[in-house]
């Protein structure tokens, strides 16, 4: 049998032309939202697997809304954090999630893209005054709403009781910065553990996070009224020097540097860390004997203050209706399901709800004793990253800087000059 | 002319090859000429809709970016350095394995292990491995250094998972070659008093060049893509001392959504890539040319 040459050149030229008139086309109309029945269909929801609440939260939470509505299916899926973003950039086109978890820096970037659907309508009024206004600002960009506020959080500072006892540290000295220093420089010259402190350091989101709370205790702001860059003076620099200070005294465990929450989590349990910064969802873990070798060794504090308060970063997230969702309606009533007061309220050993009133229910502070009276005083004093369209690449400027400062390699205040000079340009672009 | 029941063969066999043609050119041919002209237009988000031409100014800003000529070093280094101890170890292991053992099988199922781990799960074994706090690394040389701590050893780490995981396809591409050379040759050379380190290097490497070489383009190729174990062993950092040009295009197009320059940013490394394949080709031609 023989295929000639032209009929292969025929068969290759036609596909190639198809192709490429495709590609000319561009793809317009690949996806159209449709608000759908709202009673029926399938949604598929992308939520994040390490902190806040669990896949078997989740799990819950969704057989308790499909109960309640049979006529939809829900398939949830979980990446990591740091996968959760470029999962929903890659999968916008397709509209292959209906519903999506945001963090608080992404509606600016999504909302002015047309990722995910404007629901400012369908929010009730009342929401408004009934939800912390922190949690408020993950789903808030240009005056307009485009999600519903789902998990509240920010940094708590937890101790190892029984390192403290032992190196007899006052627990009252880590009701500040400086005096959480002295608790730690105490711990390491009473040889209770070799780095005292463990952080998340690592070049992600994580390190700014961690930044953005010494900077704000410290006075500094992320941008200034003007909307410039601001970090590279007075508190951001006490903050990035002090950061490198405990590294330089030995205080900070060298491995910060390469660590994620998880990490530090992970070191903490392991009774190899004595004061840690992370997000609730520690409180219960580190408390789990199953998992932790300190278990009931535990406590949890507000983030310490600094000269100028003690503002805890705002890591609060979103669930959102995607732009390309065929299923609107039902996505809608699955988020709110979700994010409903009573639901919220089950699962705060994980993670705390959005709801004002939620901080005061017997029930609520019953679930989580030690972390709701902390949260109720840290929620009300968040400090919240630049809502910027191109925050990314303006959060990888800050890491690079920050980490080259963390390893000696740039003085701080030029790692942050350099730093602001990366992020005014993003800023303006 | 030809006979008409050899044309009606042809049109069949064309008819047959269709279906597989169509899913070729729809996964290979369209994202090539889609990402093509992406490059050439200001696309500043993933989703479908109109965005203005920019003629070449995403392929201007990669010169003028500051932040990629690191990471083009990042990538020559890692390149050079990863295809170079491929190459010499892939060379020990192929002439260990082509040495008259017992159990020849075993060694070779040993050998394939690390190659058939996928990337993935090589980058997260290392990064354990590597791990400052608790790591075997530091366990077994009672140490303890950062190893993914500071820009350049963190880039030599990921290099040695590299290496580790690909040591093996190299040595079975050279083995393979070792396998086609008469074992007369090198007896005769013996029994001309040549030492085996002559017979290797005026011998065993002038009859492996074909295979070296195909090695070389394959290796280079890929090592100069790498992406994925980067991504699971150090995530571009420690201060982006191990981004490379694939993550860098990465993190442009997915992280913040500038999937016209990320565009921009792929087409040079498919404009790098084809270079150095054809270098390597012309060298192999003109070494056969030459009759070496």
């Amino acid at each position: 049998m023989a295929i000639d040459r032209r009929t292969v050149l025929k068969t290759a030229g036609g596909a190639g032309l198809a192709a490429f008139l495709a590609a000319c086309s561009g793809g317009k109309g690949a996806t159209t939202g449709d608000p759908g029945s709202g009673s029926s269909g399938e949604i598929r929801a992308l939520f994040m697997k390490q902190a806040a609440y669990t896949e078997a939260d989740v799990t819950k939470m969704t057989a308790s809304f499909t109960a309640a509505n049979p006529g939809i299916k829900v398939i949830p899926e979980f990446v990591a954090y740091e996968a959760l973003h470029d999962k929903i950039v890659a999968a916008g086109p397709a509209g292959t999630y209906d519903v999506v978890l945001i963090d608080v820096i992404w509606p600016a970037e999504f909302g002015s893209k047309k990722m995910i659907t404007d629901v400012s309508s369908q929010w009730p009024a009342a929401w408004k005054t009934e939800m912390l206004a922190g949690a408020i600002d993950t789903a808030e960009y240009d005056n307009k709403l485009y999600g519903v506020p789902w998990i509240m959080d920010t940094k708590y500072l937890f101790l190892n009781t029984q390192h403290l006892d032992v190196a007899n540290a006052n627990p009252q000295w880590l009701d500040t910065w400086e005096g959480t220093l002295k608790a730690a420089r105490r711990m390491k010259e009473a040889g209770v553990v070799k780095y005292p402190f463990i952080w998340s350091w690592q070049q992600a989101e994580a390190l700014v996070c961690d930044f953005a709370q010494l900077l704000g205790a410290m006075g500094g702001k992320f941008l200034d009224d003007s909307g410039k860059v601001a970090f590279n003076a007075g508190g951001g620099v006490q903050a990035l020097e002090w950061m490198r200070q405990t590294i330089v005294d030995g205080l900070t465990n060298p491995a910060s540097t390469q660590s994620l929450e998880a990490d530090v989590q992970r070191v903490f349990q392991a009774g190899q860390a004595s004061i840690v910064l992370n997000w609730t969802y520690m409180y219960g873990a580190a408390n789990d004997a199953k998992q932790s070798k300190i278990a009931g060794k535990v406590q949890v504090a507000q983030t310490p203050k600094g000269t100028a308060g003690r503002p805890g970063v705002n890591g609060g997230m979103a669930l959102c209706v995607t732009a390309g969702s065929k299923n609107q309606a039902a996505a809608f009533k699955y988020i709110s399901h979700l994010t409903s007061q009573p639901e919220q309220e089950k699962y705060a050993l994980d993670s705390l709800p959005v709801w004002v009133t939620s901080y005061d229910e017997p029930t609520v502070i019953k679930t989580n004793p030690a972390v709701v009276p902390q949260a109720k005083k840290q929620l009300d004093d968040l400090i919240l990253r630049p809502q910027a369209k191109s925050y990314n690449a303006f959060s990888q400027a800050l890491q690079a800087e920050l980490q080259n400062a963390l390893l000696g390699r740039k003085p701080a205040q030029k790692a942050l000059d350099d730093a602001a000079d990366k992020a005014n340009t993003l800023l303006q672009s | 002319m030809k006979p008409v029941h050899v044309r009606g063969e042809g049109r069949f066999a064309a008819f047959l090859l269709l279906p597989a043609a169509i899913v070729v050119f729809g996964v290979v041919l369209y994202p090539v000429l889609k990402t093509l002209l992406m490059s050439f237009y200001k696309v500043d988000s993933a989703m479908p809709g109109s965005y203005p031409f920019a003629g070449l100014s995403n392929y201007t800003k990669v010169f003028s970016d500051p932040s990629f000529y690191p990471v083009l070093g990042h990538t020559a280094y890692f390149t050079i350095v990863s295809t170079a101890a491929e190459l010499v170890l892939g060379m020990g292991v192929a002439l260990l394995l082509n040495a008259p053992l017992r159990f020849k099988w075993v060694w070779r199922s040993l050998v394939v292990l690390p190659w058939a781990l996928p990337t993935i799960v090589n980058g997260a074994l290392w990064r354990w491995i590597d791990n400052g706090q608790y790591g075997v690394l530091n366990q077994l040389l009672g140490t303890e250094i950062q190893w993914l701590g500071s820009p350049f050893l963190a880039l030599n780490m990921v290099i040695v998972a590299d290496v580790w995981k690909n040591t093996s396809i190299v040595a079975f591409f050279l083995l393979a070659g070792l396998q086609t050379i008469p074992a007369e040759l090198r007896e005769a050379a013996v029994m001309d008093g040549a030492s085996t380190w002559r017979s290797f290097w005026q011998i065993v490497v002038p009859l492996l060049k074909p295979s070296i070489a195909v090695v070389l383009v394959l290796r280079t190729i890929e090592a100069f893509k790498v992406f994925d174990i980067v991504y699971v062993m150090t995530g571009g950092g420690p201060a982006s001392g191990t981004q490379t040009v694939a993550f860098y295009t990465y993190l442009q197009a997915f992280s913040n959504q500038l999937f016209g320059y990320g565009a921009a940013l792929a087409y040079m490394i498919v404009i790098a890539v084809g270079a150095l394949a054809m270098f390597y080709l012309r060298l192999l031609r003109q070494n056969q040319l030459a009759g070496v």
